[in-house]
Formats: structure tokens, C-alpha cells, sequence
């Protein structure tokens, strides 16, 4: 049910992707392929330890080993440091940062923790001289579970006094709260407490760094396979004491990110930092073992979620108490994470004002957390909608007939949330039907109800999630009022080069999404060319000096717009030119299919090809009109966007042996229009296998000393074709 | 313990290459450092990932579970030696016709993966793309559009 505008748009159609063949024929250049000749590479040592005193550190001995250059303790490179590692997001006044830098200095925090860095010919030198290091640990007891830091029996930072971090409210209407919770307060009441297990990204790509300095020239490349060259940029002249200008930060293909490349690493500030020091290039290759403990990780919460409901299961009000698990440090963006699905606990559900949030993080002696897959959102949803099915048991009805009575409701639209948040428009009820339709929801729940009585040992679990997502992040004002450290707009430039054809620069910076074509689409639907004459060009500060890059569900819905804007933009400029061209008014021009024609003289015409010559040749443009033919636009989204949906699942359960067979997976969603139906459904397919691995096979396993258990893809559970059916998928489009 | 250098002669894409390496050397190392063919890709240290996936001798190979010095002799295809005058294989304009790839990091391994199980089995059932993708891991695409692809290319009658 994909929506076409029109029969010649592009827009709505499966283009086939034009990234493709650079990366289907190994062509395509990830960090770890630059040849750049003259790189030491840089290996980092990590503490054995979650939490432990450093009494000294002696790399004497690497500097023994052959091919090294350099070894480095913490110490050594103080100096190399204009401030710590940066969070942007301080959520509270007063919340609680430790000092953070690339090598830890006097205490190492988490297993992982880097405490030396040996530079070197090869990367298999620096590997083998980290060896010849010697460590003098004093180990500590590590704190690796939420509760006991909350106690504070042991303190990870001793100058913060205390493990937690911060404290963040979200209370809406407490005396209706405290009302519905109150003994003989609500009809029906549900008390859940859920695991948000920590997972490691694991993107396909693991992390590289290159940094090419030129101190004679004054500035210095960093190569990173990251989700945020922009960002980076800004951070890492923060970090280093470069002047911004002079810092210029390059994403080749980057394998994936799933959030875990939207951070300032430790690596790109060594490197940056040797390669400066030393005159030459750096690089360093993440090792899988090494990521898995080096690269931030996800989720992490203890999620307590109370609610209260009337006679007939309308929910009434709402309780959530988070315990967020930082890790050893605040990343770019931690702290902020559990506060993003603050506004999701409530689901699709039509909450009255009672809602009361309040989330407390955490310090551990644990790799430290950061965005991953969707980033506190799906938290939420997972709580609301495990949560509704326990008070559909609770109540002995049907879960979906629970959900029915809850949802919001189409003419609801555009509704204001608890929050004060605008949803703008949602049909819940006609999306999960659609998906009940799809899977037979009355059929499986016969056959489920039909096994249970014949005993069967093989039972069948029915589990149906209803979500809305708080996308295209996102109104820099509404950042303002979550004290988020940056805007959250895009920027877009559209340019019609002589001989026509039409450059995009993004400041968006794609991992996998596809955003070559699908932007190529936008241009060609609003400019009248062809998809494949138009060049995306991205990921590089010195082409795209200007963005706030790819996470968050953000670059469709943020900077896909700015690029339709900008396009706006260049026919209004493409108008007055024509209009002078054909001598005539500019308001009495149709633009339709790349061609300004006279109203009710088609023949009067000029295409666009016309005037973008001619706007370079500039030697008759109509008075005050520039030479060229481009525009630029920044766009500051005035509201999130609010994708839904259902999706179900239907899975086997072996109850002699426990073991999960998934039968059926489907999913109904509603992203509204879609540039391309085919890269939709792509990103649906990965994140729903995302999902049923957090469900069924992912963690990131510590023993109670901080140890990962399963750091590499041996043992963490990755699941390959042979564990996942096919999916079937349906969307809906509402106005 | 000193460096022990080896002389191999090995076939990569047609073309065959003589080197002296580090007897430590893996294929994967080879191929991506020695020969310059970026290409095949390292996505793990434990030869659980198949990024990089290539044929020696016609069959499929983690080229992270062999040595250098193992490959004397051989003939190696890598996703470089795949498209032929310009044109896609048609392993890989299946999996671009039906979106089998989203970063790409695992994709040079995948369809080198595919081609090989092709090559044993011409025409597998979904089931058996699954089973026979197995040590391949793609984190992006949830393995749909992937199956989709190598179920068109047995279809057309893929060649090896």
C-alpha cells in the first residue's frame, strides 16, 4: 500500500540501489582499505581488571620489541589533552561526569579500559609489543550490578562521592497517580519488573582510525568509520586543541553503525593526537574481542513499570522507575539514552495526564552504554507492551481486545500526548488489525488454546507489540528542553551543475540506509531529471562542511526535507530565469517534468537543462539574479515524526527442552510516504532480526569481577540466516 | 624466535602472484595486504563472521582459517575476480535486484559464500540457503532479501 504522488514521480518506487555496485564488487573503500603510506599503527592495552589501582606502569619493554616507535602510558599524554572526552548531553544540572580520557590515568574502570598505546611498523608489531608492557594493577571490587551501585557500597569515582549519576522526573499529574495506585485506588493494577540485558552492536564493520596530518600544512584528515563526521569534527578540535577549521573528518563506506559509531572514541583521539605529535599518519584496526569491549554497548535498565487501569482496562495511569546503567563513563551521548523513551511508556495507548517517570543512572565497572537500535525507545515499548499483556492476563481477556480498548483513536488525530507532545497522525487500530489479518490472530490463538488443553508439549506463544517511535530527531527547541548539547536540524545543498545534471551534498552520513539513491529519488521528483544524474555527495566535512549526520531515525525525516526544500529553492532562482528568458511573469510559469512553460502556451518553453547553462554562462540573467544555479537549506523540524505500527510473532515452545522455534513473524508499519519501498522494507527486516535477537539469543554476559564472557562472535549470539524465517511485511500510509 | 619468510606462487583472479611472507601470514592478510584486494573483508578474529569468504580452488574458504604459505599452488577467486567484462555476476545482480545488501561489510563474503553453495547445490530450497549461509553473519539486512537473492540466482541458473 505504498503511496505514489504521481505516475512520473520517483517518489514511491524500488529503485534499485546505486550504491550497489561499488560495494557488490569489493570496490567500495572501508577505513581499514585506505592505503596510506608512512602509518604507524597504534594497538592499545586494556585492563585484564573491571575496577583496580594502576601502581605503575612500565613500557620499557615494548619499546624493546621490533618495529616499535613509541609506547605511551596515560600519563605520558596529559598534556595532549585540551579537555576530557566529551557528553553532550548533561541532562541535569547537576549530574555527575567523571573526568574521562582516552587512557585511563591512576585507575582503570572497566575491563576494556585503555591504559597504554605502543605505535609501531605493523599492526602485528603493536599487537605483540603490547605484550612486553608491564602493568602493576591493585584490584578493587567492581561494581557490576545496578542495585549494589545504587547502594554506593563501593564508589567507582571517588571524587563524585557516589555511583549515581543523575536523577531525571517526568511527572504529570501526580495526584492522579498517587489516586489510581492507592489501595482500592484503580480497578486493576499491574506491578512488572524487566531486564534490559546489555548488547554488543557488533556491526558487521568493526571501528577503524586513520589520521593523516600535514604540520607543515596546517591541518590534519581523520578517516574514521563512524556515523558522525560532522560531530566528530567539532569534538575532536574540542579534545585535541585543534582549531576547528583545520580539522577535516572523513567517513568512507562505513559497515553499519546500529549506533554504536555515533561516539567519540578514545582511538580517533590517539591517533589524532600521536599522528600530530609525530608527524606521520596513524591507524588502528579494531579487533572484534577488542570492540566488543571498547565500543559502547546497549541497553542496560532495570525498568519497574506499575499500571493502574479502570472495570473495563482503560489505563488509567502510569509509573515507571528506570535504573540506567551508564558503564564506567558518560560517552557522547549516555546519560541521555533511557530519558529518549521517557515519552514511549505510555505506548499508543490514550494515557490520561498521570504519569510519573523517574529514571536514576548508574556508574559500573562496565563497558559504558550509548545509543544503540533505536536508543530508549524500544525500552519503552517493550515495557508498555509486556506490561499490557500482563494486565490482559491479570484481567483473563484477550491481549489485542485489551490493546482496542486503549489505543488512540484515529479522530484522536492530531493528539496531544500526557507529555504536551503532538502525535500528528495514527490509525493503531486499522495497523494491527491489518497484522491480526496477516497472521491469523484468531486461528493461532485457537490452535494455542486447542494444544493447551490436549496437553501438547509443544505450545504455541502469540506475542503482539503496538508502537508508536519518537523519529526524526529532532526539534532543536525540544533538545533545549532536554538540555541536549546541539540542535537537531539538517542541512542540504542542491546544485544544477552546465551541463544539468545535479549535485546533493547531505549532511547526513549514510552507514548501510541507502541514502545515494533515496535522496537521487527526491531530486529527481522535485527537478524533473533522471535519479541516476544526480550525485550525493557526503560523509566528508571539507564537501559537506555543514550537518548534524545519521541516528535517531532522523535523516529522511529531517534532512530529506531540507533537501526538498533546497530543491524548492533552485526553481524559485530556475523561475526568474525562465521568466526572462520567455518574457513573461513568473507566476505564469508551470514547472512540471524539468520544464518552465507558459501557462496555456506549452510551446513557450525552457527545460531546466536551458537554464542551469545559462546561469553559469551568466551573460543574460535577469537583474539581481547570481551566476549558478544552487540553494542551500537548513530545516529545523517543527515536531518529531511518529512512525506505528504491529507487529506479531508466533513462536513454538518446546516445554520439555525450552527450546523457541519463531513460526511466523509479521509486521504492519506506518512511516508514511516512502521514498522507496524496497530500502523500507530493508531497514524493517534488519531491525526486526535486531529484536528477536534481543529477545531470544543476545547478551552481553559479566561475571560478577566485570569479565565479558562472550566477547567475540564465537559466543555472542549474532544470529545467521539459519535462525530467522522469512518475514512477512505490510505498511500502511496515513494521512 | 625469528621471522620465518615463505615463497608462494599463487593464481589470484587469473593473474598469478610470487611472494615471499611471514609464515604467520594469513590468506585474508595476503590478499587484502600483499595483493592490494580490499575487497574481502575482516569482520571477527574467530572465523565466525565469513566476511572474508573467497574460493580457493573453486570451493569457499574463511580466508582467516588458512595461511599464506597453506595457498601455495592454488587458484584463488576473490569478489574482485567475480564481474566479468564490466558486468555483474549474476550472484551479484541478484543480490542487488533484490536489496541482499545494506553497509555491504559482509556482502564480498556473502555472495562469495552463495556462488560456492550454488556451486554444490544448484538448486537449494529456502531452508537450505539458510543452513548453507550459516558462517556468514550480515547484521543489516535480517537475511530476507539475502535468501530472496541466492533463491533468484539457483532460478536463473546462476553460473559458478
Amino acid at each position: 500500500m505504498s503511496v505514489t504522488e504521481a505516475p512520473t514521480s520517483a517518489i514511491g518506487t524500488p529503485l534499485l540501489r546505486k550504491e550497489d555496485p561499488a560495494l557488490l564488487t569489493g570496490e567500495a573503500r572501508y577505513t581499514n582499505d585506505l592505503n596510506v603510506p608512512g602509518a604507524l599503527h597504534l594497538a592499545v592495552l586494556r585492563s585484564p581488571f573491571a575496577h583496580a589501582r594502576i601502581a605503575s606502569i612500565d613500557v620499557s619493554g615494548a619499546l624493546q620489541q621490533p618495529g616499535v616507535v613509541a609506547a605511551y602510558t596515560g600519563a605520558d599524554l596529559a598534556d595532549a589533552w585540551a579537555a576530557p572526552m566529551p557528553c553532550a548531553w548533561p541532562v541535569t544540572e547537576d549530574m555527575k561526569n567523571p573526568p574521562h580520557h582516552p587512557l585511563a590515568v591512576g585507575k582503570a574502570n572497566y575491563v576494556g579500559d585503555g591504559v597504554a598505546a605502543v605505535l609501531a611498523q605493523t599492526e602485528a608489531q603493536a599487537l605483540d609489543a603490547l605484550q612486553a608492557i608491564d602493568v602493576q594493577y591493585e584490584p578493587l571490587n567492581a561494581v557490576t550490578d545496578l542495585e549494589d551501585a545504587l547502594s554506593d557500597r563501593v564508589v567507582i569515582h571517588d571524587d563524585l562521592g557516589t555511583n549515581t549519576s543523575y536523577t531525571w522526573e517526568l511527572k504529570i499529574g501526580q495526584e492522579a497517580v498517587d489516586a489510581a495506585f492507592r489501595e482500592g485506588g484503580a480497578a486493576f493494577t499491574v506491578k512488572e519488573r524487566y531486564i534490559q540485558q546489555r548488547l554488543i552492536p557488533m556491526a558487521m564493520e568493526p571501528r577503524a582510525v586513520v589520521a593523516v596530518p600535514q604540520p607543515f600544512g596546517g591541518d590534519i584528515t581523520l578517516y574514521s568509520a563512524t556515523q558522525i563526521p560532522h560531530i566528530l569534527k567539532i569534538m575532536t578540535a574540542i579534545t585535541l586543541g585543534i582549531p576547528e577549521h583545520q580539522v577535516r573528518v572523513v567517513a568512507p563506506a562505513v559497515g553499519g553503525g546500529f549506533g554504536s559509531k555515533l561516539n567519540v572514541y578514545a582511538e580517533e583521539l590517539l591517533c589524532m593526537a600521536l599522528a600530530r605529535k609525530h608527524g606521520v599518519p596513524v591507524r588502528w584496526n579494531e579487533i572484534r574481542a577488542e570492540g566488543a569491549v571498547a565500543t559502547i554497548q546497549g541497553r542496560g535498565q532495570i525498568q519497574d513499570i506499575e499500571l493502574a487501569a479502570d472495570e473495563n482496562g482503560k489505563v488509567i495511569a502510569l509509573r515507571v522507575r528506570l535504573v540506567g546503567d551508564m558503564g564506567a563513563y558518560l560517552q557522547l551521548v549516555t546519560p541521555g539514552i533511557p530519558l529518549l523513551g521517557a515519552f514511549l511508556y505510555a505506548g499508543v495507548y490514550d494515557l490520561p495526564e498521570a504519569y510519573d517517570f523517574s529514571c536514576t543512572s548508574v556508574f559500573t565497572n562496565l563497558t559504558p552504554t550509548d545509543a544503540y537500535r533505536g536508543a530508549g525507545r524500544p525500552e519503552a515499548t517493550y515495557a508498555i507492551e509486556r506490561a499490557m499483556d500482563a494486565l490482559a492476563a491479570k484481567m483473563g481477556i484477550d491481549p489485542f481486545e485489551l490493546r482496542k480498548r486503549n489505543y488512540i483513536r484515529k479522530e484522536q488525530f492530531p493528539y496531544t500526548a500526557f507529555s504536551g507532545l503532538v502525535y500528528d497522525s495514527a490509525d493503531h487500530l486499522a495497523a494491527a488489525e491489518r497484522a491480526a489479518e496477516l497472521a491469523g490472530y484468531e486461528a493461532v490463538r485457537a490452535e494455542q488454546e486447542q494444544r493447551r488443553q490436549a496437553g501438547d508439549t509443544k505450545h504455541l506463544g502469540i506475542g503482539m507489540s503496538s508502537y508508536f517511535e519518537m523519529c526524526g530527531l529532532a526539534p532543536s527547541r525540544v533538545l533545549a528542553s532536554l538540555n541536549y548539547g546541539a540542535g537537531g536540524w539538517e542541512s542540504a545543498t542542491v546544485r544544477v551543475l552546465p551541463t544539468s545534471k545535479v549535485q546533493v551534498v547531505t549532511g547526513s552520513a549514510p552507514h548501510g540506509q541507502g541514502h545515494e539513491t533515496a535522496w537521487s529519488q527526491i531530486v529527481a521528483a522535485k527537478l524533473g531529471v533522471s535519479p541516476e544524474d544526480v550525485d550525493v555527495l557526503h560523509s566528508d566535512t571539507a564537501i559537506s562542511p555543514i550537518g548534524l549526520d545519521t541516528y535517531g531515525s532522523r535523516s529522511l525525516a529531517v534532512g530529506g526535507i531540507a533537501i526538498d526544500m533546497a530543491c524548492d529553492r533552485v526553481i524559485d532562482k530556475a523561475r526568474k530565469i525562465a521568466a526572462h528568458q520567455l518574457e513573461a511573469r513568473e507566476d505564469d510559469l508551470d514547472f512540471e517534468g524539468g520544464t518552465f512553460s507558459v501557462k496555456g502556451t506549452p510551446d513557450k518553453s525552457v527545460p531546466l537543462a536551458g537554464i542551469a547553462f545559462a546561469a553559469f554562462t551568466a551573460h543574460d540573467l535577469p537583474e539581481g539574479v547570481e551566476p549558478n544555479l544552487e540553494a542551500s537549506c537548513t530545516y529545523d523540524p517543527p515536531n518529531f515524526s511518529w512512525p506505528f505500527g504491529t507487529h506479531i510473532a508466533v513462536v513454538e515452545v518446546d516445554t520439555e527442552t525450552g527450546g523457541v522455534d519463531l513460526q511466523r513473524y509479521v509486521a504492519v508499519d506506518d512511516c508514511g510516504v516512502q521514498v522507496n519501498p524496497m530500502i523500507v522494507n530493508g531497514q524493517v527486516h534488519g531491525g526486526v532480526v535486531q529484536g528477536i535477537a534481543q529477545a531470544l539469543w543476545e547478551e552481553a554476559v559479566y561475571d560478577d569481577d566485570g569479565n565479558l564472557r562472550n566477547p567475540t562472535l564465537l559466543d555472542y549470539m549474532v544470529p545467521s540466516a539459519a535462525e530467522v524465517p522469512s518475514f512477512e511485511l505490510d505498511s500502511t500510509v496515513t494521512p | 624466535m625469528g621471522v620465518v619468510r615463505l615463497r608462494i606462487e599463487v593464481t589470484v583472479n587469473g593473474t598469478t602472484h610470487t611472494s615471499e611472507v611471514e609464515d604467520r601470514m594469513l590468506l585474508v592478510y595476503y590478499v587484502r595486504d600483499v595483493l592490494g584486494l580490499t575487497g574481502t573483508n575482516i569482520g571477527c578474529d574467530t572465523s565466525s563472521c565469513g566476511a572474508c569468504t573467497l574460493h580457493v580452488d573453486g570451493e569457499s574458504v574463511k580466508s582467516c582459517t588458512m595461511l599464506a604459505a597453506q595457498a601455495d599452488g592454488t587458484s584463488i577467486t576473490t569478489i574482485e575476480g567475480l564481474a566479468k567484462d564490466g558486468q555483474l555476476h549474476p550472484m551479484q545482480q541478484a543480490f542487488h535486484e533484490n536489496h541482499g545488501l545494506q553497509c555491504g561489510y559482509c556482502t564480498p563474503g556473502m555472495v562469495m559464500a552463495a556462488v560456492g553453495l550454488l556451486n554444490e547445490n544448484p538448486n537449494p530450497t529456502e531452508q537450505e540457503v539458510r543452513i548453507g549461509l550459516e558462517g556468514n553473519l550480515c547484521r543489516c539486512t535480517g537475511y530476507h532479501n539475502i535468501v530472496k537473492a541466492v533463491l533468484a540466482a539457483a532460478q536463473q541458473g546462476a553460473p559458478a
